[in-house]
């Protein structure tokens, strides 16, 4: 019906295409940088193809590290990141699933102000209490622990909020039902509220995987120890002040890793990502 | 709203919530509250003892040029990352919300940047525009350009604006999308027929049904940069040159790693914590009445 002709089709395809250039071309810089001698890169001479260090700069980078900064093996930075990441997301969903259920499906004595004290810590970001909650987890002594890189992040008002207005929809028959079954309170949330919040369940598991692996300023404090870095601090850390003894394949080698898992996530799991994006912002 | 069908316990539904409770109160609100306390305290040069002084230490930052700065500097940045990230993402998913071949595979190409982690958007800007050995400041430099963002700050600054906004384009383009997708085609329609020509047609008709979607995304975008700028100025410039990209969680989380002053460096955590309640309230006006519309 509205008119739509052949120029301005050809105008958006050029539009877009410069959009997906100006986003891919650091990322593309960065790979090609991991894939060349640090010399050709120090003087300013890199070139914008491929080079033949590929092999060798991907096995240094996880399996050593930086000869210099850190000396860390980035696969261990790596795998830091995937247990913090998965603790954070999976403790997310965890209690804030069962918290919701008690505020939906049970009357007690104090129900609504629970759930807006949880709802509050929504405008409590870490940034906001940096220190004071450093030094609570460093008298609970939970430096350089999984504990300490997780467990403060791990309440989520978004989460709790989310299944309290998915509980909503869900049809009271149901509980009657499974009450006619017998169903206890347990058996009710295990056979049917559960296998329900499925979809939802997975769309916050993409989201709050990607944020709980891109954490920074926390892993930042409350890790002290190399052994315990995330690869977002150890990336850091490689870029030395005084550029020359920066070894930038190593640290674009390592920046492309540290993207490969939550874009391989989004791209992957594109559907989930959307929905659990447009759900959290509700 | 309240359910009809509920259990009956009485001591279930606490242990139910008492996990996320505890956390809460151990790790949000016990160090909130500390530093609101600790934000009326002074403590003596040798931290033997410790007196409660008001609002002292809130005027005493007030009267800081380098806080003033930080805060004007702090408006300023979320200004143009909003901005500029909105209008380009706009531009994008106008050009992407009609029926042409191959736009789900636009949309992939376009949103991944949501999920590069900030200090990794700075490693990756600071590379491309490093003034010795980026790749773009080559050209910069042949095209005149007296390029080192090292060392002038306002080109620190514009660089800290340009990464930041290059990692939002995905997350903006993504909700543009689907606030343009919800419009409906008899409403164009309707204008076209009327003889309104595209361009007409975008500033009279799509942007006003788009303005609650804008609205949003502006205080998603002014939070953002508030807040998750922090990765892209650590790994970039750490602040510098000078304290020409110092933003005000930075400054806090300097201040802190310095050590000295508490009731100044809680002071500044109280006021963050002021303007997240204020966005946030804002945000929470609006999602209402995006429900009615």
């Amino acid at each position: 019906m509205v008119e739509e002709e052949g120029f301005r089709r050809y105008v958006a395809h050029v539009i877009l295409w410069i959009g997906i250039a100006i986003v891919a071309f650091p990322v593309y810089l960065a790979f090609i940088a991991s894939t060349q001698d640090n010399a050709l890169i120090a003087n300013g001479q890199m070139s914008l193809l491929p080079g033949g260090h590929f092999l060798e700069v991907y096995y240094q980078t996880i399996f050593i590290g930086t000869s210099g900064s850190t000396r860390e093996p980035v696969g261990n930075m790596m795998l830091n990141s995937l247990v913090m990441a998965l603790l954070i997301a999976v403790g997310k969903i965890a209690i804030s699933i069962i918290s919701a259920y008690a505020i939906v499906y049970f009357r007690f004595p104090f129900r609504m102000p629970i759930f807006w004290i949880i709802f509050i810590t929504l405008m409590l970001p870490v940034e906001v209490r940096i220190y004071p909650t450093y030094k609570i987890v460093a008298d609970l002594h939970m430096l350089d622990s999984y504990a300490g890189l997780s467990l403060p992040l791990i309440a989520s008002a978004t989460a709790t909020l989310l299944f309290r207005q998915f509980f909503m929809t869900v049809p009271d028959e149901l509980l009657e039902a499974s009450r006619i079954d017998g169903a206890g309170p347990f058996r009710f949330f295990w056979d049917t509220l559960l296998p329900l919040s499925r979809t939802n369940m997975a769309a916050l598991f993409v989201i709050l995987f990607i944020l709980g692996w891109n954490q920074y300023l926390w892993p930042l404090l409350i890790t002290t120890r190399d052994d315990m870095q995330t690869i977002q601090v150890g990336i850091r850390k490689m870029i030395t002040t005084t550029d020359a003894l920066t070894e930038w394949p190593v640290v674009m080698a390592t920046a492309v890793l540290a993207m490969l898992p939550p874009v391989f996530v989004v791209v992957v799991m594109q559907k989930l990502f959307v929905r659990g994006l447009v759900e959290t912002e509700k | 709203m309240q359910k009809q069908a509920i259990f009956q316990s009485k001591l279930l539904p606490y242990a139910l919530v008492a996990p996320q409770l505890a956390i809460v109160l151990i790790f949000f609100y016990w160090p909130a509250a500390q530093a609101v306390i600790q934000s009326f305290l002074l403590q003596d040069a040798f931290g033997l003892s410790t007196s409660f002084v008001w609002f002292e230490n809130y005027l005493d930052l007030f009267k800081e040029p380098a806080y003033f700065e930080a805060i004007v500097r702090t408006f300023f940045f979320s200004f143009a990352i909003a901005v500029s990230s909105l209008s380009f993402a706009l531009l994008l998913a106008v050009m992407a919300d009609r029926p042409l071949r191959g736009s789900t595979l636009y949309r992939t190409l376009l949103i991944w940047p949501y999920a590069v982690a900030p200090p990794v958007v700075g490693v990756l800007w600071i590379f491309m525009l490093h003034p010795s050995l980026g790749v773009l400041s080559r050209y910069l430099r042949a095209g005149g350009v007296d390029w080192n963002p090292l060392l002038d700050g306002n080109q620190a600054a514009l660089l800290i604006i340009l990464a930041a906004a290059w990692k939002q384009i995905s997350y903006n383009f993504l909700f543009f999308l689907a606030g343009l997708q919800s419009i409906p085609k008899s409403v164009i329609e309707a204008a076209a027929i009327d003889g309104a020509r595209p361009m007409r047609r975008f500033w009279t008709v799509i942007f006003p049904l788009l303005s609650p979607t804008i609205f949003f995304l502006l205080v998603v975008n002014i939070v953002y940069a508030f807040f998750d700028t922090f990765g892209i100025i650590d790994t970039m410039t750490r602040g510098g040159p000078g304290t020409s990209t110092v933003t005000l969680v930075y400054k806090v989380y300097t201040d802190g790693l310095l050590g000295g002053n508490l009731g100044s460096s809680a002071a500044q955590s109280v006021i963050l914590m002021v303007i997240v309640i204020v966005l946030t309230g804002i945000q929470f006006r609006f999602v209402e009445r995006k429900v009615t519309y």
